[in-house]
């Protein structure tokens, strides 16, 4: 099992997500600059946080347009997992992997705190190991969060259970005071229709360990190593 | 032949642009008082086309595939001798 961290100009996560699959989680896993390209076969790709290319002309736009791009597109096409947190899922959107787009915060600032998020399906590679409804509190860091889709796409997004994160209280409750950002119900991670590629705007790489005050992230990268792990037992 | 092409993108009617409603209550403090204020950014892009029709197939091809986000913006282009 390997995975795979693409840095960009400007990613600042990068080395925070490798850490947590490597020294965490124990699994092989690769810094790959994005110019030298997926010159291997990886069963997941991460798309750290950061500002690449400097958020010009939109957070994740230049970078969704780079050669890399392409690559983690068929290795999704090909059912391969794919994580963008963050700027990471900024680009997934501009790249089209996911729908909807993720857009200046409603209140135009940075805002870097703690937050709690809802799991709204357990039935993704990345979310299995939790019950539906849980509270999970992990930090976000952004200032382009704010999830926008049309009306009839947000229906779509409802019915097929494509969305895997909202924000919400500590109890789980769906409050305008708990959507920092002023997303569109509240939504903060959003799921591809194959369900093998996962936006997501929380750090879960920064609330994996308890020494950090929360490692509820952890299980996003457990139940990605669960369902390699599952497919590879099934092809072997 | 060399164009000019003057590409204008704006968010879509009734999209929320909170860069204007922080800039309109900084206009207030002030002292201006408006009823209303929105963004767009403005790209001046100069290229070789053969034509007219080619310069703004090409300018619009720019917006669609970069400069635009469909999901939130709509554009606007002219292209210039």
């Amino acid at each position: 099992m390997r995975f795979a961290v693409i840095q960009f100009g400007g990613s600042n996560c990068d080395r925070d997500a490798h850490y947590v699959l490597s020294d965490i989680c124990g699994v092989d896993c690769d810094l790959v600059w994005y110019k030298d390209r997926l010159s291997r076969p990886y069963d997941a790709v991460i798309l750290p946080g950061g500002f690449s290319y400097g958020d010009y002309l939109r957070a994740g736009a230049i970078a969704a347009r780079t050669p890399v791009m392409k690559e983690v597109t068929a290795h999704a096409e090909k059912g391969g997992l794919v994580l963008g947190i963050c700027n990471g899922a900024q680009i997934l959107a501009e790249s089209g992997l996911v729908p909807g787009v993720f857009t200046i915060n409603a209140y135009p600032k940075f805002i870097c705190r703690k937050v709690h998020l809802r799991v709204e399906t357990t039935d993704s590679p990345f979310t299995s190991r939790y019950k539906s409804g849980d509270v999970l509190q992990i930090p976000i860091a952004h200032k382009e969060g704010r999830y926008v889709i049309p009306e009839d796409q947000l229906s779509e997004l409802n019915e097929r259970g494509q969305i895997a994160f909202r924000f919400c209280d500590e109890s789980g409750n769906l409050t305008p005071e708990s959507n920092p950002n002023g997303a569109l119900e509240h939504i903060t991670g959003v799921l591809n229709k194959n369900r093998n590629v996962l936006a997501m705007m929380p750090h879960p790489e920064r609330a994996s360990e308890e020494i950090l005050s929360s490692d509820d992230g952890k299980k996003i990268f457990l139940s990605m190593i669960s369902h390699i792990e599952h497919a590879k037992g099934v092809t072997c | 032949m060399i164009f000019l092409a003057k590409i204008t993108i704006g968010l879509k009617e009734g999209m929320l642009d909170p860069e204007a409603l922080a800039i309109r209550h900084a206009l207030g403090n002030l002292g201006f008082a408006t009823e209303e204020l929105r963004t767009k950014k403005l790209f001046l892009v100069r290229f070789d086309a053969a034509d007219a029709r080619e310069a703004e197939e090409k300018a619009k091809g720019m917006c669609e595939r970069l400069l635009a986000n469909p999901v939130i913006h709509h554009f606007e282009v002219e292209v210039h001798r």
